[in-house]
């Protein structure tokens, strides 16, 4: 066995004992399933882990209206396909409020469609684990994130009252109202990730991979137009360019990044040099020392 | 097992150059963001020495100091790096000081390699054996000590020499024999990733060659263990679902199912792509037995129990995790595996200086502190000593009520005592003992501040039982303290034995058959829960007597609250110590209202 796939069958052995672990010790789990690839390998890693017998949890997506239509489209694809139950979440009193990326602000909408929307799904159900696909690379908070990590009453984090966890023997244990977050694929990287979709064959969305898309440029970012609710500025005429998306999320906050990967080889190709692609989008804004001291106080790297 | 994947704990602070030292080996292994070298080539640090254009390493991986100057939590973090041979090494990140011991240990405990540094113009210091002992303590396989700095000591051999005598005496009492000594500069990169050219008397490995050096121990003829994490089941099929944790399990083998020992063969090794024939070490598998015999979560399959234990008394090491000291004699619930129970400590033999390995006696662990205790749980649990099977010998405990972990725990071995012990059945028991004298054993706990009226309800009610023709007894704790519990006081920790004596006679007074009516504070909600828990379902009646605190202090009828209020009584519940209401009492009775209304109250619920 080769190097990478020996550290994949590791990584992905850790990751189907967190899953089984979950389903063992929590009344009633949920997997967060936002479409993305990171989810979807973790779908891919639940099935492992309950084989034979089915997924022994639900789906959870909340929906915050502005994804790419695409999305929607695989994720009823992968639910099918997969035979899970998928809850579709929408926060009705944000459509209501027409709370949207351009008019409430793009923090506010965020909260507003998703943070309160994923606690409101949480409590509607009463879920008391909900399986997240986030990674310790991604980001320096997440480097310190647990597996199992607890969150108080009302789904706040309190980093300051983490339980240590040591080996492998997690604490899942609940005090009254409190719940638990859940990352089984912590450890993995994203290279790992897109090397474990190309060996495992695994289906993730089209968005990933290079096409011709119509997009405008915001600044440096290139931003899709995935439909007319996108407020266009006077004059101005999406073109099409070959892109692709590097991570999914709604169509106005989501750049894309020009690319001629179109197959997934070509990905993790390209995933493999991404020191080099992101450093030149970065350098642009970042050879500035200005930010990048902003950045190292707010906790870059 | 592949051992694919190599875990470093690193120990060191910033000022033994830890930070340049691992952003070192992450850019010479190129596992850096050239856009983030090119920062660190041009941000500088107050009063940093570096020249212009070359890279502060220090600058990539200073995450946690930065933090703590911060005062962000301060937290263990792990980062991924690919190691030049292309394994995967997974350093988990965790600052040196002696306050962060316990993150040190959450660190440790999943390292293969423990990498120690030493600052070559310090020489072995406190922190240094701290470090060592932390990672012998927790089972690390391999120890790396870097003799950093040398740069700055002209690369003299006589230095390093004399250190690494220092050190060889510092390591002579640890359990861990695989040691490696390298001097290194991670500033000038001397041993880092290179070998270097500015020490040729030194010929051995540099710092990555010692990473990459190390193997995993795999002992191919390890018997096979595998603890049972679920069941699963589909139709017309039913399986056992776990990680192998040790040596592996073959189509057509036989195992034992433990602690239960039954044997069944193994019929088939099922994963999602395929059937298998072997099942390796680290592999998550679901194993078809045949016959389907009886088998739950936490059971162990093993090929052999000959090496297996499972005991309810054993001496552990355990390092106290927690801000709220450790409470000898207080249920904790054990967590091994998938096995949880509640468990306790009932003695602690010493604690360990983690500076020196000095043994100081003590009657509790704060937090950060190591103990060598002697544990009792409540059921038994499998186990092997942690440093032959870290995986079989580990266990964390949790704090009852709040679910928090509190203590981690490392096997020793089991005491004999549990064996050689064992209960003894009678022929006439607690139902036909109750039954003659026509009632049903119970235990009446009565629990509330002192001077809410526990005493007075408990005489009260026994009067009337007794006119009822019931047979009775009260425990009162102030009585008991004159003599089955003289030897102790009012600390919490005396207060969780005192609450464990009292319950431990009232159960025996239950199995007599006896109403038993204890009248005690007992002002913690999980020594409650410990002393309802040794009950039967129905038998342990938990009465709250809620009495404001103004109307106890206005009663004060053993002039405690005016003692107290001078200053005489440090632990008084209620004014120096907190009274904890029960969280689900079977009764509440209201302290001021009329005594006869009271015990109606009781007796109802108790009839």
């Amino acid at each position: 066995m080769n190097k990478i796939a020996a550290i994949l069958k590791e990584l992905e052995a850790e990751s189907i004992e967190i899953f089984r672990e979950t389903a063992a010790s929590f009344k009633k789990p949920v997997i967060m399933y936002s479409i993305g690839k990171d989810s979807t390998v973790m779908l891919h890693i639940a099935r492992k882990a309950f084989y034979p017998a089915p997924i022994p949890f639900p789906l959870l997506h909340i929906d915050t209206t502005w994804q790419f239509k695409e999305m929607i489209t695989f994720r009823d694809e992968i639910v099918k396909e997969t035979k899970s139950q998928l809850i579709a979440h929408i926060n009705q009193a944000g459509v209501r409020d027409n709370i949207n990326p351009f008019d409430a602000g793009i923090s506010e909408y965020t909260r507003v469609m998703n943070t309160v929307a994923l606690r409101e799904a949480l409590d509607l159900y009463g879920f008391d684990a909900a399986l997240g696909g986030s990674r310790r690379d991604e980001e320096k908070s997440r480097a310190k994130e647990r597996i199992f990590s607890v969150r108080d009453p009302g789904h706040r984090w309190n980093p300051r009252e983490q339980r240590p966890e040591l080996w492998r023997t997690y604490n899942t244990r609940l005090a009254p109202e409190q719940t638990m977050r859940v990352f089984p694929i912590n450890d993995w990287t994203e290279a790992d990730i897109w090397h474990y979709i190309l060996q495992e064959n695994i289906k993730v969305s089209s968005l990933y991979l290079a096409k011709d898309r119509p997009v405008v440029k915001r600044g440096d970012q290139l931003i899709m137009v995935e439909d007319d609710r996108y407020p266009l500025l006077e004059g101005e005429k999406p073109t099409m360019q070959r892109v692709r998306f590097r991570t999914l999320g709604c169509y106005p906050l989501t750049a894309a990044v020009e690319s001629n990967a179109s197959t997934i080889e070509e990905v993790v190709e390209e995933v493999l040099n991404v020191k080099l692609s992101e450093r030149a989008t970065r350098l642009i804004d970042g050879e500035n020392e200005d930010s990048m001291e902003k950045k190292k106080t707010e906790g870059y790297f | 097992m592949s051992g694919a994947i190599v875990r470093l704990l690193t120990c060191g602070s910033v000022d033994d150059g830890k930070s340049t030292l691992i952003g070192r080996l992450l850019v010479e292994t190129d596992s850096v963001p050239h856009d983030t070298i090119g920062a660190a080539k041009k941000i500088r640090r107050s009063g940093s020495t570096i020249a212009a254009g070359e890279i502060d390493f220090s600058l990539l991986t200073d995450g946690l100091e930065a933090e703590r100057e911060q005062g962000i939590t301060i937290d263990v973090a792990y980062r991924s790096m690919k190691l030049l041979d292309g394994k995967r090494l997974i350093i988990s990140d965790a600052p040196g000081h002696e306050q962060y011991t316990r993150n040190m240990v959450v660190a440790a405990s999943r390292a293969d390699i423990g990498l120690v540094l030493v600052d070559a113009m310090k020489g072995v210091r406190t922190q240094t054996l701290r470090h060592l002992t932390i990672c012998s303590l927790m089972g690390v396989s391999r120890i790396i000590i870097a003799i950093n700095k040398l740069d700055a000591m002209e690369y003299r051999q006589e230095v390093f020499d004399s250190i690494s005598k220092d050190v060889q005496r510092a390591v002579e009492r640890l359990e861990v024999k695989d040691i490696h000594i390298i001097p290194m500069s991670a500033l000038a990169g001397d041993n880092v990733v290179y070998k270097s050219t500015n020490m040729p008397w030194y010929t051995s490995q540099s710092l990555l060659e010692a990473i990459q050096g190390w193997e995993k121990p795999v002992d191919k003829s390890a018997n096979g263990m595998m603890r049972i994490q679920m069941i699963a089941r589909a139709e017309n099929f039913r399986g056992v679902s776990g990680t192998v944790r040790r040596g592996s399990f073959s189509k057509g083998d036989e195992i034992t199912i433990f602690p239960s020992n039954k044997k069944a063969t193994i019929s088939s090794i099922v994963t999602f792509e395929n059937q298998i024939e072997t099942a390796n070490t680290e592999e998550a598998v679901t194993l078809v037995l045949e016959p389907e015999v009886d088998a739950t979560r936490g059971d162990v399959i093993a090929q052999s129990a000959d090496d297996l234990t499972a005991a309810d008394r054993f001496a552990a090491h355990v390092v106290w995790l927690n801000e709220e000291d450790l409470i000898h004699s207080r249920s904790y619930l054990m967590m091994s595996g998938p096995t949880t129970t509640p468990a306790m400590i009932t003695k602690i033999r010493h604690k360990i200086d983690v500076n020196t390995g000095e043994h100081l006696s003590t009657d509790t662990l704060k937090m950060n502190e190591i103990g060598d205790v002697e544990i009792a749980s409540d059921i038994p649990i499998v186990m092997r000593p942690y440093l032959d099977d870290r995986e079989f010998g580990n266990f964390i405990f949790v704090d009852r009520l709040t679910l928090k972990t509190v203590g981690a725990g490392m096997i020793k071995h089991a005491l004999r005592r549990s064996s050689n012990v064992t209960h003894q059945n009678y022929e006439v028991d607690k139902l036909q003992r109750s039954a003659q004298k026509n009632q049903k054993a119970k235990v009446i706990w009565l629990t509330g501040l002192s001077g809410s009226g526990k005493s007075t309800i408990a005489n009260a009610l026994e009067k009337r039982l007794f006119a009822q023709g019931m047979h009775s007894y009260v425990l009162d704790g102030d009585n008991l303290r004159m003599g089955l519990n003289m030897d102790l006081g009012f600390t919490s920790t005396d207060r969780a034995e005192n609450v464990r004596r009292v319950s431990e006679v009232a159960k025996l007074m239950v199995d007599a058959g006896l109403i038993v009516i204890s009248a005690l504070v007992s002002p913690f909600e999980v020594d409650r829960q410990r002393a309802k828990s040794i009950f039967e379902d129905g038998e342990f009646i938990e009465v709250f007597v809620d009495t404001p605190v103004d109307v106890c202090r206005a009663r004060d009828p053993k002039g405690l609250y005016k003692k107290s209020a001078a200053g005489q009584i440090p632990n008084f519940t209620g004014v120096g110590q907190d009274y904890e209401p029960p969280l689900s009492p079977t009764l509440v009775v209201d302290g001021t209202a009329p005594i006869d209304e009271i015990v109606e109250k009781i007796l109802r619920e108790l009839l």
